[in-house]
């Protein structure tokens, strides 16, 4: 175990597991003494949605260096599907962990029978060009999604497109109204679900990071014109973060769907894309405890500047504009490694002293 | 027939703004290597100076579209000295994340200073329209003014790139900063001059997107400026005839989708055809294809 600890990713994995878990102790019990206030407990679950969405936007952005501006659109995918799925199924499946679990999973798996049949085109492109492209994606989903009718009567699933002409047989209703999404959901998601799917995209990520396709994908990220002339399948590889990415984005969009009364496809656009990407870029790309706290500060933190109200959007891009100017501008580097190196030429006589 | 060619003038006239703001985004892109994600509120700051200019102080609309140029570029050229100068030699992604804390600022700044409600664009390009085939088809003189002002800015940006010593060095500068500094280029005003160029014209796009559809809110220019970013790249970013090429063509496939598809699926119809064409052309229809080496 010691030799194991040694490793400093490994270090960092197990503290990422062990605050993930503590934090939900603490949340869990603070809930039950009732120490939290509602508008916090409502967004529980959201929180885990957006930590999620950040934790699979940093494989793709982190992890395999490519920019993506479409990531709400899994989500997108995920929610819907995972909201039908589960309105259909209230009948058959009466335990609701359960059916919040198979939305999960359909949610996932057509995210990311999407995320493989959009990577096909988009990871052929590079740089700014591939940015463009997911995001060009987003925007159809987001117009399909807005122009789909599903509704389900005694014979299955009805759906069309553009127009509502469904004719139903006995029993009948709507799920999902085109521009109206769909109402009245009933909220089966929970703080313990959302707990869990952070657990599992965090072991899902950190062993395929650890693994020789996650060492893959790392090196097409670090140099790929040297990583395919080692014979690395440079196609093989992306496809496999960006779908990993895209289905546990789907499963977020799941979790997140049925947490809420309503949703419309006009939710997940690009301004949400963009919202997650900037909980990756704040939390580090590819530092994964980073996008745990940055998705959880960043959702929470427009809460909590309630009461300046109307200023708050213009706090958050002030808060935005200057934490990047402080972290990448040249002069706040030097400034930043000057103090760094009094503080480490301090460390370092102590340890010779002692 | 008729209604083609009709819906084909509408068509040139919202691609003719298009292609205005991503000549801006383009420019920008060329040079600095980012994209600037607040190029659209910049358009929205520009409509809406206008907009007070010429229905609270009554000035002539000439003088608000000028006053909106003025404010837009010292505006432009503040944005990239104090946010995106600092970060010259950051990351990519960076610059972006700032990029969009800009757009986010003036977004809400402009809530604060001009409330959320929406406003009504004056009308003030309405004069005599163009009747053609006895009055079967009717241009009006928005459109018309729309057009000209495109071709007119095409002229004169392709004129400034090639023949002015402003226009040269900052070619210079987007084929390589270094070589361009060492040959006596001042690299920093060179950049500046593109930004407060982009603004410019962000301003004229303003009011010419706001005179064809005169609903003015703070999040009026995001879309456009979306699309006019999808246009600079559909045309191949950073190439200047490619920006126009591709507004124009943007706005045709947009204006025909509404038509012949649906109105509802007509932005995905425009996104689909830019990923088919980046397919086809990876670096869109004018852009250069670079050869990475090792």
């Amino acid at each position: 175990m010691k030799k194991i600890l040694k490793n400093q990713a490994t270090r960092t994995n197990f503290i990422t597991y062990g605050g993930v878990i503590l934090a939900f102790i603490l949340l869990q019990g603070l809930s039950a003494a009732g120490a939290l206030s509602s508008s916090l407990k409502g967004q529980l679950v959201p929180i885990c949605a957006y930590v999620v969405m950040a934790l699979s936007l940093n494989l793709t952005v982190g992890v395999l260096g490519e920019l993506s501006l479409g990531h709400a659109g899994f989500m997108s995918i995920g929610a819907f599907s995972g909201a039908v799925a589960a309105a259909a199924m209230t009948d058959s499946i009466a335990s609701s962990p359960i059916r919040l679990a198979v939305a999960m999973i359909i949610g996932a798996a057509i995210a990311g029978v999407s995320g493989a049949l959009i990577g096909i085109p988009v990871l052929r492109l590079k740089g700014d060009y591939l940015a463009i492209v997911t995001l060009a994606f987003g925007e159809i989903i987001k117009s399909i999604i807005n122009n789909l009718y599903i509704g389900i009567d005694v014979n299955g699933l009805h759906a069309s497109f553009l127009n509502n002409t469904i004719t139903f047989g006995d029993g009948g209703r709507m799920i999902l109204s085109g521009p109206m999404g769909i109402p009245g959901i009933q909220k089966i998601s929970s703080f313990t679900g959302g707990f869990l799917l952070i657990m599992i995209t965090l072991i899902i990520i950190f062993n395929l990071v650890d693994s020789r396709a996650g060492r893959a994908i790392m090196a097409l990220r670090d140099n790929r014109i040297a990583a395919e002339s080692v014979g690395i399948p440079v196609t093989k590889y992306k496809m496999m973060a960006f779908v990993t990415s895209a289905a546990l984005a789907g499963a977020a969009g799941a979790l997140f769907s049925l947490g809420q009364n309503t949703i419309i496809a006009s939710k997940f656009d690009f301004n949400t894309s963009i919202l997650i990407l900037v909980f990756v870029v704040l939390g580090g790309q590819g530092r994964m405890w980073g996008s745990i706290v940055a998705a959880a500060a960043l959702t929470i933190l427009p809460e909590m500047l309630r009461e300046f109200a109307d200023y708050r959007m213009l706090i958050y891009a002030i808060v935005l504009i200057v934490v990047m100017l402080f972290t990448n501008s040249a002069g706040a580097k030097q400034f930043t490694a000057k103090i760094k190196g009094m503080f480490v030429r301090d460390i370092e006589g102590g340890e010779q002293n002692g | 027939m008729l209604t083609f060619l009709n819906h084909l003038i509408n068509g040139i006239s919202l691609g003719s703004v298009y292609a205005i703001i991503a000549l801006g985004y383009t420019m920008v892109y060329g040079i600095a290597k980012m994209l600037n994600f607040a190029h659209g509120d910049v358009i929205m700051v520009g409509a809406y100076v206008c907009f007070f200019a010429v229905s609270s102080f009554g000035l002539p609309p000439v003088v608000g579209v000028l006053l909106a140029m003025l404010v837009c570029t010292v505006l432009g050229m503040t944005i990239e000295r104090l946010a995106y100068k600092p970060l010259r030699q950051a990351p990519s992604l960076a610059v972006l994340i700032t990029a969009i804390g800009v757009s986010y600022f003036l977004q809400n700044g402009a809530q604060l200073l001009w409330g959320s409600n929406q406003k009504m664009f004056p009308a003030f390009l309405s004069g005599e329209g163009l009747s053609l085939f006895k009055g079967q088809i009717n241009v009006s003189s928005a459109t018309i003014v729309t057009i000209i002002a495109c071709i007119i800015i095409m002229l004169v940006l392709t004129f400034f790139t090639n023949k002015t010593k402003m226009g040269k060095a900052m070619r210079a500068c987007s084929e390589d900063k270094g070589a361009a500094q060492l040959m006596g280029i001042n690299v920093n005003t060179t950049i500046s001059m593109t930004f407060a160029i982009g603004s410019a014209l962000a301003a004229i796009a303003g009011v010419l997107l706001c005179s064809a559809y005169p609903i003015l809110m703070p999040t009026t220019g995001s879309m456009p400026g979306i699309k006019a970013f999808t246009a600079a790249v559909f045309g191949g970013i950073g190439s200047i005839p490619g920006a126009m090429l591709g507004g124009i063509l943007l706005g045709i496939i947009e204006i025909f989708a509404k038509a012949y598809i649906s109105t509802q699926v007509s932005d995905a119809v425009v996104f689909a055809v830019l990923i088919i064409v980046l397919l086809v052309k990876p670096s869109g229809l004018l852009g250069k294809q670079i050869h990475e080496k090792v």
